[in-house]
């Protein structure tokens, strides 16, 4: 690496445009790694889903609920190691516009079978006792700075009415893409408060074997097929799977944004190379004359566009990766939101391919430069 | 004395490359705005048109959306009898008590099932809502098992064409017209009779009542009377605010996105305009140095290199406007997570956001211009003028 100084001296011989330049690259490396790292949680959430789990709704669709009968019923068939259920509430703290999850559910089933929902404040058995307890989430907690033992009041939509809730325990995930923000209570509060008849929104089935999950399904969903209320069954990943996808096609957008920003930074950066080279005209046919040949400084050109890009590329995913770390705004909508070490990884490999692009074109007007004429035009 | 802009143009023009980059990276920027711009707009639209100002739509009380709702058969009937009710030529009163469900249907490619509203209507629906007009086949019949689909809807599911049968709820439905709804949300929906669906669905139980208003100035003083009266337990909204309060959270994240993005990556575009400017500058002392000796005066040359920047950001402006005109009109669809269901709407391009989209491109241009003017416009004549 002999020509390390003169690289060195060709980047610092205008700081301003070489800390732009670098800047500019690295604002587009930032925004590439938070790009890419919506789609990546997106592909993490749709997988918190457990495969070992099966959700079974009404066919008719999420709104419709089903039978209480129908859990003993599911607990009967070969394969299902545990049944529970949950209903959507639909509620809100103070502003309608503020949204997070609460389910009903039937504790003491459903928490054996959620392992990821551990309660890491307050008491288990306190939430279990207690008819009007609320277990919530640490992210929830956190959010709207909530105390154990505190009551909350939501308004209910579906279920009209203030209801309240005292807080007996706090779980934190144990997954990242697991919500934190969700308030789980007892289906015996609202199904006692509740005037109408309540049943449950949908069934939560634990399986021996999740192999077998599609066999399981299907028996499950042709057994009530020709009942009052058909089923639809599939496993929890598929299940919420299908929610991610009703926001649209997410994944198009990134990628058609993440391409312009690409480009737009590549004119950026190829424009600079090509002015730092058209500057250097002379000193390039000094070079040659002195007997540098054309494939050195080619890639003496190529090296410094290296060099530039590689620095923004490197120093904007890894501002990225410490701008998502830990808690940020981002959790609140995708949980688990940060970037991976495949982002910074594939970053880096773009930041490379981009040096290479802009560079090229100076590098190889460089090395075929007629001395003579380059020359002639200095003098 | 003003320095010519022809002066300007003319230097543009002797780097061509390198003002092409530049604006074609700022036009990049330009683009990625108005495109999420318009998207945030076309879904705003899509919902805005969905409701009528001269329309009232009664909810069960603190339900907030037509789902969560329910009003019974009695409720209906008194609300149908107040006088502020308008009412048709025959003196029938233009109210709907409408039945809500959303129900899982396949859709056309992928495949995969999206949630459809199925809405039960009245009769007088088609005239209580002004913009709905049959666009093929007829409206359905009272008493028969009859729909008819929005054009949104159309276009996206299978076996949609008029004839066809569309099967939820357990029952077959044969769909007898295709209605449009001027672009709105109500595109995406299959309408039939509330009678019909009733039993099929959440028994004798309306969602929503919307009826037309007989004054529709007078809506302080008919939600008043609807929310005080001891018989009914409802919230009354003006049917266009309900329907655009639903666009609200969505539209503002997609704002924010869109300025981001854009604000970011204007970022990078403006340190690209810098690098450019400082280097026209450098590469034009003896120039200034010229007509700084020929008496233009400092300032003059500070806002002659601030409009040649300004004027790269103009094209990459203009250039970001034309590569963004095509999405106008594509449809997409995303879910309204109010009513739970599938929205079709198209991107909305208008003229203001073009404007917007220019204004960002000025802007850029002003910030990657000034500081390279100001050095152009300090320097000193005897040191440019050795330099050349």
């Amino acid at each position: 690496m002999k020509f390390t100084r003169l690289i060195l001296a060709n980047l610092l011989r205008n700081k301003r445009r070489t800390f732009l330049t670098v800047a500019s690259v690295g604002v587009a490396f930032f925004l590439y790694g938070t790009l890419r790292s919506v789609l990546t949680t997106l592909d993490a959430a749709a997988e918190v889903g457990s495969e070992a789990r099966l959700v079974t709704s009404s066919a008719s669709g999420i709104t419709f609920p089903l039978p209480e009968a129908y859990a003993s019923r599911l607990a009967t068939y070969d394969g299902v190691s545990g049944v529970t259920w949950a209903n959507w509430f639909g509620g809100y703290y103070k502003n309608p516009q503020d949204f997070f999850a609460q389910f009903a559910i039937q504790a003491n089933t459903y928490l054996p079978m959620y392992p990821e929902v551990e309660i890491t404040a307050g008491d288990a058995d306190a939430f279990l006792r207690e008819r009007t307890a609320a277990l919530v989430g640490i992210g929830l907690m956190n959010r709207y700075g909530w105390q154990v033992g505190q009551t909350v009041t939501l308004k209910g939509t579906i279920f009209p009415g203030d209801w309240e809730f005292t807080i007996r325990a706090v779980y934190t995930p144990t997954n990242p893409s697991f919500s934190a923000e969700v308030l789980y209570f007892h289906y015996d509060y609202l199904y006692e408060r509740t005037e109408r008849s309540i049943t449950p929104g949908w069934f939560i089935l634990k399986l021996d074997d999740p192999d077998r999950a599609a066999a399981v399904a299907a028996t499950i969903d042709a057994a009530f097929e020709n009942s009052n209320a058909p089923t639809k069954t599939e496993t929890e990943r598929a299940f919420q799977a299908g929610f991610v996808t009703m926001w649209g096609n997410i994944g198009f957008l990134v990628r058609a944004i993440g391409t312009a920003v690409f480009f737009a930074i590549l004119f950026v950066a190829a424009n600079t190379m090509m002015m730092a080279a058209r500057e250097r005209i002379g000193e390039i046919a000094v070079l040659k004359t002195i007997g540098f040949r054309n494939g050195t400084l080619f890639g003496l050109v190529i090296t410094e566009s290296m060099i530039l890009a590689l620095t923004g590329g490197i120093a904007g995913v890894m501002l990225a990766r410490l701008a998502f770390a830990g808690d940020n705004p981002m959790n609140s909508f995708f949980p688990g939101f940060g970037v991976t070490g495949e982002t910074i990884v594939l970053g880096i490999g773009l930041a490379l391919f981009l040096g290479l692009v802009t560079g090229a074109i100076p590098a190889w007007q460089s090395a075929r430069l007629s001395v003579v004429g380059a020359l002639r035009r200095i003098a | 004395m003003k320095i010519p802009v022809i002066y300007n143009l003319r230097s543009l023009r002797q780097r061509p490359v390198s003002t092409a980059t530049t604006a074609l990276g700022m036009a990049l920027v330009v683009a990625v705005f108005i495109a999420m711009m318009a998207l945030a707009n076309g879904f705003r639209a899509a919902l805005v048109r969905t409701g009528s100002p001269d329309n009232v739509i009664v909810l069960r009380k603190a339900a907030n959306a037509e789902m969560n709702s329910g009003i019974s058969r009695q409720a209906a009937s008194i609300i149908a009898g107040f006088p502020f009710v308008a009412r048709d030529e025959t003196g029938r009163p233009l109210i709907s008590p409408e039945t809500f469900v959303v129900v899982p249907l396949h859709r056309a490619n992928e495949g995969g099932l999206a949630n459809v509203v199925v809405r039960g209507v009245s009769p007088a629906a088609f005239a209580v809502r002004k913009g709905i007009e049959i666009v093929e086949g007829r409206p359905f019949r009272s008493g028969t098992r009859e729909v008819v689909v929005g054009t949104g809807y159309a276009i996206r599911f299978p076996h949609s064409a008029v004839g066809d049968t569309v099967r939820f709820g357990d029952e077959d439905w044969t769909i007898v017209g295709h209605f449009s709804a001027d672009g709105s949300s109500f595109e995406s929906e299959i309408w039939g009779e509330n009678e019909q669906f009733m039993p099929v669905f959440r028994g004798e139980i309306f969602q929503s009542v919307t009826f037309r208003m007989q004054d529709p100035s007078a809506f302080d003083g008919v939600q008043e009377m609807l929310e005080g009266d001891s018989r009914l337990f409802v919230d009354a909204f003006r049917e266009r605010e309900f329907y655009a309060n639903q666009s609200t959270l969505l539209a503002q994240i997609l704002n924010f996105i869109a300025i981001f993005i854009a604000g970011i990556m204007a970022v990078g575009a403006v340190f690209g305009a810098i690098n450019t400017m400082y280097a026209a500058v450098a590469s034009r002392a003896p120039e200034i140095g010229v007509l700084l000796t020929l008496g233009f005066r400092p300032r003059s040359v500070l806002a002659s290199f601030l409009l040649e920047a300004v004027v790269i950001a103009i094209l990459g402006g203009a250039i970001g406007c034309l590569l963004a005109l095509p999405i106008n009109g594509l449809v997409t669809s995303t879910t309204n997570w109010t009513s739970f269901s599938e929205v079709a709407f198209a991107f909305r391009v208008t003229p203001a956001l073009l404007l917007n989209g220019m204004l960002f491109a000025v802007v850029m241009g002003i910030l990657g211009g000034v500081l390279p003017a100001r050095r152009a416009a300090r320097q000193r004549v005897a040191n440019t003028l050795r330099a050349g």
